[in-house]
């Protein structure tokens, strides 16, 4: 997995509650097998003004002006700024793919939905929850502010405006060094095999029925 | 010391080990798996050069890529026409040939959409923890279970370890105490308690629904209520195990028999809330206060009564929500004050991992019987959720009713749900569905989706408008 230390990078705003992962990602989209090449269809249905359909020639379509990532203020943006209950609907983990695939390395939002907190970690994508008032703050800092940057260190835990104002996020410690050091989740499991055996051990002693049904 | 609540028990019951910082290791009993959410959980294993930690856990079927056209189907995967569909379905087959991992192909008379299959088979049980890269895995909660959706890369953790780490959720209990009116079914309650706590409002939260009404639900109208949990935000919904929990897994293809029968049901029993158990959030709602509902914008949360108005953005003083009300008005073509009767319908679809079960269908059809589709609308269609589901229809003569009402009658999968598959609206139609996400864009390109119960999209398709069913003789 990717490692995440620290970035200092251009901030793109979202400015509604509630996105969901099919506005972040298309669900044709998810027909493809792979895990890469979603960014180009990040946010498609806002981006684009036609229908967007995989193995389209993306370069060739006609962008809706009015879209904050097609602006050219933000290009390069790798903090996506956004509203409530943000990644919320689907489990897709796609949406986490594109946002990184697009470029972007953190999202701040005021609240996240919990499937799409948990697929961030993942894949190298930080979600990092601030106060509504900070939120709304920053919006407008970033509206009124063509270049604007936020430092965002995952060591220190916060979020550093370029006037120096710094901003405390929470971050669970195991996910923290997990994203730090880039650790796959799945080596660090099965090194507590014994563990598991363990336990499948006493589950079949008490519910005996949850093994071998399906063969 | 305080008493344990449902949640707390299915989680100390497969904790392998705990952190101190409250990360878990807990195990998983039952995956399932589809072909969107699959191949590259598959792709990591191979790469990784791993294998499943265990086979006889996990059960796999194509739903939400295949054709529901019956000639389309016929030509088994082979002739699926959108070709990038059909490669995602023969990577599920070959993906489960090659590990072996057991499957209902996309013919087989036990295919279906994961979320109707799961516990038609009586594969996933009371007291499991089940997962499944999909976000309505919270339906299997209904049977009192630990059940919740997974991204991708904890689909790939779970076949690789038979675990997930997770921190534990908070409880919360909605209970929903009286009677249910007369043609209000488990939709609309469902329907009503997110417009009552928000789609944020579970967020962090395991729900557990309690109350006689709820108790009341069949089973069937039980996972109706806990599929729709994760669009109040909350991972998994469930409901205590009762008698009707037991009987309806008795003789199931995977449900234990004879002895372990006995041992399972006696170990079910125990499935509920202690009484002095405490939840962090506990909310009453009153059955009787539940009319139907219709959902008028592009979240679960905006909904309101048949009998309801679309609500005008400018009475709302808090600027977010009134700019997002502004918006959802527009993409769904309506005015503010609008009655919800009035709304224009162009399609009807009756399906989903929400509302494709026996009974919906049964309720549907008792709408539609002997009446015909209205010549407003452009498209009615049903689609069950199984092969089983759409077997035992045919058995009791549903097909025939919705056929001569000029229903369509489709072959199971997720179809119309999300429109993965040709089955979507056109730009800017409107559609009663029974499905779940009435998100932009969920049902095909700049299709509005209304989400209302079987009975009352039925009713919707006579009348080709929203209609009060309980006005209806006969219905209510
Ligand atoms: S029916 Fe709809 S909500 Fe259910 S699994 Fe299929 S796509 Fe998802």
């Amino acid at each position: 997995m990717k490692a995440f230390k620290e970035v200092n990078g251009l901030v793109a705003p979202i400015d509604r509650a509630n996105v969901d992962t099919d506005m972040i990602i298309p669900k044709q989209f998810l027909k493809s097998i792979k895990r890469s090449g979603f960014g180009p269809n990040l946010f498609d249905e806002l981006r684009y003004l036609d229908e967007g359909q995989p193995g389209m020639d993306n370069s060739k379509r006609p962008l809706n002006p009015d879209f904050v990532l097609n602006q050219s203020r933000y290009q390069g943006a790798e903090i996506l700024l956004a509203r409530r209950n943000f990644g919320c609907g689907s489990s897709r983990e796609h949406a986490p793919w594109a946002l990184e695939d697009f470029g972007f390395r953190a999202v701040i939002a005021p609240s996240f939905a919990d499937i799409f907190y948990n697929n961030c970690f993942k894949n190298g994508v930080l979600p990092i929850v601030l106060d509504e008032a900070v939120v709304d703050k920053l919006f407008t800092a970033v509206d009124q502010t063509p270049g604007y940057r936020l430092k965002v260190s995952l060591e220190k835990q916060c979020v550093e405006t370029p006037e120096g104002e710094q901003f405390d996020f929470e971050v669970n410690e195991f996910r923290k060094h997990c994203l730090i050091n880039g650790l796959d989740d799945i080596g660090l499991t099965l090194q507590q095999a014994d563990a598991i055996r363990d336990y499948e051990k006493k589950r079949l002693q008490s519910a005996p029925w949850v093994f071998g049904q399906i063969q | 010391m305080a008493g344990k609540t449902l949640y707390d028990k299915l989680w100390d019951a497969h904790l392998v080990s705990e952190r101190e910082d409250g990360t878990a290791l807990i195990y998983i009993d039952r995956q399932l798996l589809h072909e969107v959410t699959s191949p590259q959980a598959f792709e990591g294993l191979r790469l990784a050069g791993r294998k499943p930690w265990r086979l006889d856990t996990n059960l796999a079927t194509p739903d939400h890529n295949v054709p529901t056209d019956f000639n389309e189907r016929s030509s088994g995967v082979a002739g699926i026409r959108d070709e990038i569909s059909r490669i995602q379905v023969e990577t599920l087959d070959a993906n489960c040939s090659h590990f072996g991992v057991r499957e209902f192909g996309m013919n087989d008379v036990n295919q279906g959409i994961v979320h109707v299959v799961g516990p038609e088979q009586g594969a996933t049980l009371p007291g499991m923890t089940i997962v499944c890269g999909d976000s309505h895995t919270a339906t299997h909660g209904a049977m009192g279970s630990l059940a919740f959706g997974i991204g991708t890369s904890e689909v790939e953790h779970v076949l690789a370890t038979q675990c997930l780490i997770q921190r534990k959720m908070k409880n919360m209990r909605i209970r929903v105490e009286g009677e249910l009116g007369a043609g209000v079914t488990a939709k609309d309650v469902v329907l009503y308690i997110i417009g009552h706590i928000g789609t944020a409002g579970g967020t962090g939260y395991a729900i557990e629904f309690a109350g006689s009404a709820i108790q009341s639900l069949s089973m069937e109208g039980r996972m109706t209520v806990c599929n729709m949990a994760i669009e109040a935000g909350a991972r998994a919904g469930m409901v205590a195990v009762d008698e009707k929990t037991i009987e309806y897994f008795h003789g199931r293809t995977f449900a234990p028999k004879a002895e372990l029968w006995d041992k399972a049901a006696q170990a079910w029993r125990e499935l509920y809330s202690d009484d002095d158990a405490e939840f962090d959030q506990d909310i009453v709602l009153n059955a009787a206060d539940i009319q139907p509902q219709v959902s008028w914008g592009t979240s679960p949360e905006m909904v309101t009564d048949v009998n309801g108005r679309v609500p005008d953005p400018a009475s709302y003083s808090d600027e977010n929500l009134r700019k997002g009300y502004q918006r959802a008005l527009e993409y769904m073509g309506l005015k503010a004050n609008q009655a919800i009767t009035e709304i224009p319908l162009d399609r009807v679809f009756i399906g989903s991992c929400t509302n494709s079960r026996i009974e919906d269908l049964r309720a549907a059809a008792v709408v539609v019987k002997g009446r015909k589709v209205s010549s407003k609308l452009k498209q009615a269609m049903v689609v069950p959720g199984s092969g089983l589901v759409k077997q035992q229809a045919e058995q009791e003569g549903l097909d025939l009713i919705f056929r001569d009402a000029g229903f369509e009658w489709r072959e199971p999968g997720c179809s119309m749900c999300l429109a993965m598959n040709a089955d979507k609206l056109g730009q800017g139609e409107h559609c009663a569905s029974t499905s779940n996400r009435n998100f932009e864009g969920r049902q095909g390109f700049g299709g509005r989706t209304h989400l209302v119960s079987p009975a009352m999209a039925a009713a919707a398709a006579i009348e080709g408008h929203f209609v009060d069913i309980r006005t209806w003789e006969g219905v209510a």
